[in-house]
């Protein structure tokens, strides 16, 4: 897949004081590329991805999507350039529908503000409508328009995390991170999540994820780049990562990764 | 020399005020940094500490005898104030338990009136009407008493917080409650003993105050107000910056009123405050982040 | 399958609508009771700042203490523009309602930056230095003498004098604030705020600008106080500092919490219950204790405060609204408000956060 390049990481580094989360750290993301970032327990996984989705900004290092550096700009501005995310510990927004929550997600790509919305000119009301049709086919597409309608904290997990990776989609974004998709789940709605992130990516979409799930990550990912003590330790295919002597090395004691 | 000596009257009676400001902006800092509340009632502790003073000398008591009891009473006050109002909320978001210390403000402030009426009550100067002579001014030897009772309580507060077990473990709570449970502390009863601690320095404020500037049931308004300004100088964690801050503020006002106009007093202070909130929200003095954690 | 955006947004129209109709026609009812006209009027002026608030409060979750000094602010600026100028009330209640947002901007961008609680330490601190203007402004404001001879209001001719004809003023200006409130909250900048609520981290990542949004609804609820001082000036014709102190804005606060955070008629309910309230201890107080001042009634909204918040958090709205849930079975299913689910409101004003 020689596509464009869509998200470039150079030499980033985020350090906390003395305690060196990331160090130097380099790849890139292709379009319709799913790449994995694993593993072991404390390599950095998550400061890399809270780096690059603008909730820390780097120590050193540079970050280009879509051909734009974007260090130092916020989550909501990554949003407006397409990029959007998903939580590990999941930030489904318990006080609205699965629908509303969809609608969030479609933000970016709305228009209406506090006069227009507050006068209900004729453009909010088509806008509302559109909107909801919308997030309702965003919901299809993961396979739970049945529970449009429902407040969103009395579904069960499984649904929850389907919930907030439609709410990630709607708004047509060209990366989607996604942390941890897999914590959590069982067997059969990790099944049903693989196979959305699966057609999802053939529609186009492109995603990057931090995964601990080893099943997961070997047979879905494109590429996996490795992490350990903050660094880079190797990168490529499923097959070449689990004959790799590092990872091998590094996993030692923990899972097994053939 | 006329210039000079108004320069040290006016010095004097920032220094006092401020050395009530200090009592009381300690006893938010230390409501804050242990139980993450900003207590609007606080200066209200230092109206009943007064109030209450001035009723026990009336009835009779001896002087120091009314003194202590009055603290007492009034820390009694500050721990049911905590379980009734503070504890049963203490899930409540922020923003919930900032407007529930000012309802409670507006309880003090009408228990004043119900029992003291709105009327100003005056307690007697702690060594009779006596005045010194320093470079030139005349200052009541009240304000002496206020700056040096005020030092001496900071002073032993100091000593408690950085050399005592007891402090050390109220610290710890603030840094990391979880491991301070491991270690026995119990962080629950430290909210309930943050405010008690407050409740009693400003109730030692407001009975030091009370010779000079009079008790009445709306003194708590403005003191815990400035006092709180200057915690805020301080970030709100910082204890010696917040000291340093109430004393900052105190002179201010003192400087505003003599060569410039009273009207505008509050206004500086306040001005002051949204100084500090803009440029530099974490404090002049701020330690660290200042983030209660 | 048809879509019906109506789906997702609670609260009837047709009770909105009962409401309206209700307090259009109040006054043709009692039009010779001038008490219950005069206090409908005051209970109107506060029901628009107390409306503005609630979209502060309740969607934003930010709390003002300084909503009178933007009272004030519209009220002084009417005055002035139309004795000093002779400028028509409309422009000059319009002037004013810039000036509010205006400075509701300068206050609110640094603000904001800040944690939570600091914005109601910003307003505090706002709310006295403007008080201390009112007062020490001798030449615009009267400072503490006040100021007199403000000019009625005049609309298509006729000039506004009457208790009756002023009601319908005020009314028509608070259900308009009301409406313009309702319609913000069912739509994208409604769901951008309920979202914050909900999860600023997410919201933030899905590209909510939360500071942006937080920001105009601090601005929006100076306006809504502005236009309320600026009908309060022209009703009164008399102004003074005093009227916009620190306890006023303590007042509005108290009538939010009352009224509860999760509806756009929270501030209706909370002004209501507010005034109404305070005119039943005028009645009841003396009868008990003979010779106690007004200042009771602050003790009074004081223990309320503190109770409302912790037993009943998010207001009378909820409660109404369960009420009314239960005696019309076809009420729409989720009418109880999108932002409250018993106590697991996030991070509100007055709810239980996760």
């Amino acid at each position: 897949m020689k596509e464009n390049v869509l998200l470039q990481v150079h030499q980033l580094s985020k350090s906390f004081g003395g305690v060196h989360a990331i160090q130097g750290v380099s790849f890139h993301v292709h379009a319709r590329e799913i790449v994995a970032v694993i593993g072991p327990n404390g390599a950095g996984k998550t400061t890399l991805f809270n780096v690059i989705t603008g909730i820390l900004r780097p120590t050193s290092g540079s970050i280009v999507f879509k051909g734009v550096s974007v260090v130092g700009k916020k989550p909501f501005q990554l949003a407006q350039l397409g990029m959007t995310r998903t939580f590990q510990n999941l930030q489904v927004f318990e006080n609205m529908t699965v629908i509303e929550n969809v609608m969030v997600g479609l933000h970016t790509r709305l228009k209406t503000g506090i006069f227009s919305a507050g006068f209900r000119l004729p453009r909010v009301s088509k806008e509302e409508k559109q909107a909801l049709e919308q997030a309702f086919a965003c919901l299809r597409q993961v396979g739970i328009e049945h529970l449009a309608f429902e407040k969103a904290d009395i579904l069960p997990y499984g649904m929850q995390r389907l919930v907030e990776l439609a709410r990630a989609a709607a708004s047509n974004p060209s990366l989607i991170l996604l942390d941890e998709p897999m914590a959590g789940l069982n067997p059969q709605e990790s099944n049903k999540l693989v196979e959305v992130l699966l057609e999802m990516r053939s529609n186009g979409m492109t995603f990057l994820f931090v995964e601990h799930d080893m099943e997961t990550v070997m047979s879905i990912a494109d590429r996996i780049i490795v992490l350990d003590y903050g660094k880079k330790i190797a990168e490529g295919s499923p097959e070449e990562i689990a004959q790799h002597p590092d990872v091998i090395k590094a996993y030692l004691g923990e899972e097994e990764v053939i | 020399m006329d210039i000079w000596n108004q320069f040290v009257q006016l010095l004097f009676s920032g220094l006092t005020v401020g050395s009530i400001y200090a009592l009381v902006a300690l006893g938010f800092v230390i409501t804050y940094s242990i139980t993450g509340i900003l207590n609007l009632s606080q200066g209200d502790f230092a109206m009943l500490g007064a109030l209450i003073c001035i009723s026990f000398v009336n009835s009779g008591f001896p002087f120091i005898i009314a003194i202590l009891l009055s603290i007492v009473l009034v820390m009694i006050i500050g721990g049911l104030f905590e379980r009734s109002a503070i504890h049963p909320a203490r899930y409540s978001s922020t923003a919930t338990l900032i407007i529930i210390t000012i309802g409670a403000a507006f309880v003090f402030r009408g228990i004043a009136i119900f029992v003291w009426g709105t009327q100003p009550y005056a307690l007697r100067p702690f060594t009779g009407n006596d005045s010194l002579q320093i470079f030139g001014a005349v200052i009541q030897t009240q304000n002496i008493w206020a700056i040096g009772i005020s030092l001496v309580s900071l002073a032993v507060l100091y000593f408690f917080f950085n050399k005592t077990y007891m402090g050390k473990a109220v610290t710890a709570c603030v840094v990391n409650p979880f491991a301070a449970r491991l270690m026995g502390i119990r962080p629950r009863k430290m909210s309930f003993g943050a405010i008690v601690i407050s409740a009693g320095l400003g109730a030692l404020a407001g009975i030091i105050i009370a010779p000079i500037s009079g008790a009445s049931y709306d003194m708590g308004v403005m003191i815990g107000l400035k006092a709180f300004i200057a915690a805020v100088i301080g970030g709100l964690t910082n204890a010696p910056a917040a000291i340093a801050g109430a004393f900052i503020i105190g002179i201010l006002e003192a400087f505003t009123e003599g060569y410039f106009s009273s009207g505008y007093k509050d206004a500086i202070s306040f001005g002051l405050l949204l100084l500090v909130l803009f440029f530099m929200p974490n404090g002049i003095f701020a330690k660290a982040s200042g983030k209660r954690v | 399958m048809g879509l019906d955006v109506k789906k997702i947004y609670n609260g009837s129209t047709k009770g909105s609508l009962l409401v309206a109709v209700v307090l259009l026609v109040l006054p043709l009812v009692f039009s010779t009771n001038n008490y219950l006209l005069s206090t409908m009027i005051m209970i109107g002026f506060y029901t628009i700042v107390s409306t503005g608030l609630t979209l502060l409060m309740g969607y934003a979750g930010q709390i003002s203490l300084g909503q009178a000094a933007f009272y004030g602010i519209g009220a002084y600026t009417s005055a002035y523009f139309t004795t000093h100028f002779g400028l028509s009330p409309w422009l000059a209640m319009i002037a004013g309602a810039v000036l509010a947002a205006m400075v509701a901007f300068v206050i609110g961008i640094p603000a904001f930056r800040l944690r939570e609680h600091y914005l109601a330490l910003a307003t505090l601190g706002f709310g006295v230095i403007v008080f201390t203007f009112f007062k020490e402004w001798k030449e615009i404001t009267g400072g503490l003498n006040g100021f007199f001879g403000i000019p009625p209001i005049r609309l298509f001719g006729i000039t506004i004098q009457t208790d009756f004809q002023f009601y319908y003023l005020v009314w028509v200006f608070a259900l308009a604030g009301i409406l313009f409130a309702r319609n913000i909250v069912r739509s994208r900048v409604g769901r951008a705020l309920l979202s914050i609520h909900g999860s600023e981290v997410a919201a933030n990542s899905l590209g909510v600008n939360i500071t942006k949004y937080k920001l105009q609804m601090f601005m929006i609820s100076a306006v809504y106080a502005s236009i309320a001082g600026s009908l309060y000036a022209h009703y009164v014709t008399f102004i003074n500092p005093q009227l916009f102190e620190m306890i006023t804005s303590i007042y509005f606060l108290i009538m939010v919490v009352i009224g509860g955070n999760g509806s756009i008629w929270g501030g209706l309910i909370g002004a209501t219950v507010y005034v109404c309230l305070g005119e039943l201890l005028k009645e009841i107080v003396p009868l008990f204790i003979p010779n106690a001042s007004g200042e009771f009634e602050i003790v009074f909204f004081g223990i309320l405060l503190v109770m409302m918040l912790i037993y009943m958090p998010n207001g009378l709205s909820h409660s109404i609204s369960k009420i009314v849930k239960r005696l019309l079975p076809d009420w729409r299913r989720k009418n109880e408000s999108m932002l409250v689910s018993e106590n697991e409101n996030a991070g509100s004003v007055g709810g239980e956060r996760l």
